[in-house]
């Protein structure tokens, strides 16, 4: 123990005076490298390369980011990755989204909590829909939501995420919020991932989905699905305006799949303040504006402090619903 | 004809020197990962992605490189299979049925260039479907519903019988034991998990790579080890290469092997949920039972090797369709490519051939040169792939063990999977002892998790109602299939079962 305590002072010694002489300039990474705690083709996977490469075409890396896919345990095996064996990495950033957050608020990292890691910035969110198919007798969200109440057999909802999953939450949030006691009762059917679950409501297999705006884009476009509600605080803008929020339909709940990053427990402040910056300047281009309009991401501009606490404070409601529903005693 | 203009369209964007550069870099990589135990198509596609971008590639040539390396890893996938007795990913496990028997009688050269033209005639009848038929095709998918998936699922298993072993018991046992492990994970319909034992690197189940570099490759090297004494290995290790290329009776007889197995393979390719591998497997003990009147499949026999690399190149670009037609991946691969489309801005979906023809349509061009490529840069290849076999076992097996602890640690990065996979090589080894067969232990894994949620999705969905099962048209004929595929051997098996265990005798163990 005492060696390794003697082992992490001199490598912090050591960057740390590596840091000063850096920052004069500011810190610049060496080896940016960039964990997506999934396999390739994820929304994790996706963050990692989108933003490295967006901090590569603005300059704010001097070299290519390294996108290292460490699948497991749904993010899991990253996080203890990066809490055990690369705490005081100051060239590492790992992806993170409301996925994240729910399995810190269930313990579904085993022996971790969300204070072992700093969080660095959000680089947007994905706001949360429900929808049925364009031919569905169903018009609006308190119709769907009334036909549960009723009878909760006559309503299949599917979703891309496991039971206690985010996808599962952001219906149990909107089925509580109208006042259905017992959400446990909410049929939920879990597809492998959201793309296979829209394929199912077009199927006619579901009556809902629930998921995310990116993930319901092509089919709304294409005239396949109808959104019956977008669980965001107000309207959002361009191609997606048309969509009611759930709000305006006196359903009170907000969903937001928030995306962005965290970093090793240890990072030197001077580290963490030049990717806090670094992040900060790539959100308000214009070329990141326009990949989020892209995607289907809102705007969700939280950094440092400011991004910890609503983590923390994302980890605590999630931990509620959670005990609520019985997923976590 | 305005499908034609179309496609001219896409060879002019295709056809520049530097795209053709990148499909023959892309092919010949995609062949290399192929043909590495550990590395299979989707790891090779990830892997290839940062030189995409370093690149600084536009849409088309992105995607003429990635998917080079994807069939290109199609193709490589059946060497090993042949030479070593080890699949180079999961859809090549079919191939090493009788491909490696074929190598162990002196025909190497001809399995390799009859599986390479399989594979040709596989994906260029499998590429033409997509030009054709990928808006109606979707229709297929949408039929497809909980209930159906498992019907589906249920009929791979019930013609499983036989595939791979001359015991009907033995491969019920290997499957259960598949099945079984397909279990390890957290279980999506209630978010618990099972048999993790609190261990974070179990929560997602089990890899499947990983489970088949250890079933089939290190056990390899352990039978080896355990046999180097007194060159007792070597009977079964000299082998002739024999001539290169298929006669052409081999080839003739092999045709409507072909085409049978590229249409089954690539209806499994279509749908989102079943994918290359149950294509190779479907297609595999479908043509068995259809053909296989002497049984001689098993044994080595050319129409063995040509249904699964028929079938499994179909599938690859079976699940194109759904892809790019309703940005749903049907395969691992696939939904790395679509993770490239996304960070590309294309938003692959029902809207995608209409709103960027030109992506579309190159990548199709490109699958043509690709293709073309991969069977000009194969069949001569295959003098090269089979000096393999010269390679004497005590410096072989070594790269083996080398190979498949490099490449199992490349997925993942974890010392964790190199146990498991250990684990997964004792395992293998003492089956084979018991001469129960590994190829339906990773069936069971590959398939036994989608079985199971489509099974709990369909009751779930009709609120506990089993009849759900058999309530449509579709599934009712996928049962009929599966239940007329499970009796008929049975009835008609015995004569089968006879010349089985003749054979029996003279292929031993290792064979499966």
């Amino acid at each position: 123990m005492k060696f390794k305590a003697t082992r992490i002072a001199i490598i912090a010694t050591l960057l740390g005076a590596s840091a000063l002489t850096a920052s004069a300039e500011g810190f610049t990474p060496e080896n940016p490298e960039c964990i997506a705690p999934a396999n390739p083709g994820g929304g994790w996977d996706f963050t990692c390369r989108q933003v490295g490469k967006s901090l590569q075409d603005q300059g704010l890396i001097g070299s290519t980011m390294q996108v290292v896919n460490l699948a497991g345990g749904g993010g899991g095996v990253a996080y203890a990755e990066v809490v055990n064996k690369r705490s005081d990495d100051n060239d590492l950033i790992v992806a993170a989204s409301s996925a994240t957050a729910t399995r810190l608020a269930q313990g579904a990292y085993p022996g971790n909590t969300m204070d072992q890691v700093r969080w660095l910035a959000s680089v947007g969110a994905d706001y949360g829909v429900i929808a049925v198919a364009a031919d569905s007798e169903i018009d609006n969200l308190t119709e769907l939501l009334d036909m549960v109440k009723n009878d909760p057999t006559s309503i299949s909802v599917a979703g891309g995420s496991a039971v206690g999953g985010w996808d599962h939450l952001k219906v149990l949030i909107a089925a509580n919020a109208y006042g259905i006691d017992d959400v446990r009762s909410v049929k939920y059917i879990a597809f492998d991932g959201g793309g296979e679950a829209v394929t199912q409501l077009l199927a006619g297999s579901v009556q809902a989905f629930t998921g995310d705006i990116s993930e319901a884009k092509g089919f709304v476009d294409s005239g396949d699905i109808r959104v019956v509600a977008v669980l965001s605080p107000e309207r959002l803008g361009g191609d997606f305006a048309e969509f009611p929020t759930a709000r305006e339909q006196g359903v009170d709940a907000i969903g937001a799949n928030w995306r962005g990053f965290y970093a090793p427990g240890n990072m030197s402040d001077e580290a963490y303040d030049a990717w806090v910056a670094q992040i900060a300047t790539l959100y308000a281009s214009d070329e990141w504006k326009q990949i989020m309009a892209d995607n289907g991401l809102a705007p969700l501009d939280l950094q440092g402090a400011e991004f910890e606490a609503f983590v923390a404070n994302s980890v605590a409601q999630i931990e509620q619903i959670s005990r609520e529903i019985g997923i976590i005693q | 004809m305005e499908l034609l203009a179309n496609l001219g369209d896409g060879f002019v964007i295709a056809l520049t020197w530097q795209n053709i550069g990148l499909a023959l870099l892309g092919c010949f990589l995609g062949t290399v990962m192929g043909a590495l135990p550990g590395l299979g198509p989707s790891n090779g596609v990830a892997i290839l992605i940062p030189l995409a971008f370093t690149l600084g590639l536009g849409a088309t040539p992105s995607l003429i490189l990635l998917t080079s390396v994807y069939y290109g890893a199609m193709y490589g996938g059946r060497i090993s299979s042949i030479l070593l007795n080890i699949p180079g990913d999961e859809p090549a496990m079919m191939t090493c049925l009788d491909g490696y028997p074929m190598a162990k009688k002196g025909m190497a050269g001809e399995a390799l260039s009859l599986s390479g033209i399989a594979s040709f005639v596989g994906a260029f009848l499998a590429t033409w479907g997509l030009i054709l038929l990928a808006p109606q095709l979707v229709k297929i998918a949408l039929l497809f519903g909980p209930a159906e998936y498992f019907a589906l699922f249920a009929l791979a298993f019930m013609t499983l019988g036989g595939v791979s072993s001359t015991n009907q018991a033995k491969s019920a046992f290997a499957a259960a034991l598949g099945l079984g492990l397909a279990m390890i994970g957290v279980d999506t319909q209630t978010g618990v998990p099972r048999f993790t034992f609190g261990e974070v690197h179990l929560y997602d189940g089990l890899d499947f790579l990983v489970a088949i570099v250890g079933l089939f490759a290190l056990s390899e090297v352990f039978i080896f080890l355990e046999t180097r004494h007194g060159e007792a290995s070597g009977s079964g290790r000299k082998l002739e290469i024999g001539r290169l290329t298929p006669p052409w009776a081999m080839i003739k007889q092999c045709t409507p092997t072909m085409l049978r197995t590229s249409f089954l393979g690539f209806l499994a390719g279509v749908l989102p949920g079943a994918g290359a591998s149950l294509g190779s497997f479907i297609s595999y003990s479908m043509e068995k039972r259809l053909v296989d009147k002497e049984g001689t499949f098993g044994t080595g026999d050319p129409r063995g090797v040509a249904a699964p690399e028929a079938g499994n190149n179909a599938a690859a670009g079976g699940a194109l369709v759904p892809m790019l037609a309703l940005g749903v991946p049907g395969s691992g691969t696939t939904a790395v490519l679509l993770a490239v489309l996304l960070s590309l801005n294309i938003t692959p979906g029902p809207l995608l051939f209409t709103q960027n023809p030109d992506v579309v349509w190159g990548l199709i061009a490109a699958l043509f040169i690709a293709n073309f490529m991969l069977l000009a840069m194969n069949i001569p290849m295959v003098g090269l792939f089979t000096r393999l076999l010269l390679i004497p076992p005590r410096i072989l097996m070594p790269i083996v063990a080398m190979v498949s602890f490099v490449g199992i640690y490349g997925i993942s990065g974890s010392t964790f999977d190199l146990m498991v996979m250990i684990a997964f090589g004792v395992m293998g080894w003492v089956l084979r002892k018991f001469d129960v067969p590994l190829v339906p232990i990773i069936l069971g894994t590959l398939l036994g998790n989608a079985m199971e949620n489509n099974l709990r999705r369909a009751i779930t969905i009709d609120n506990g109602d089993w009849f759900t099962l058999i309530d449509s048209p579709l599934a009712l004929f996928l049962w009929a299939i599966a239940i007329i595929g499970f009796i008929l051997p049975l009835i008609i098996g015995a004569k089968v079962k006879k010349g089985m265990h003749e054979r029996r005798d003279e292929e031993g163990a290792i064979s499966d």
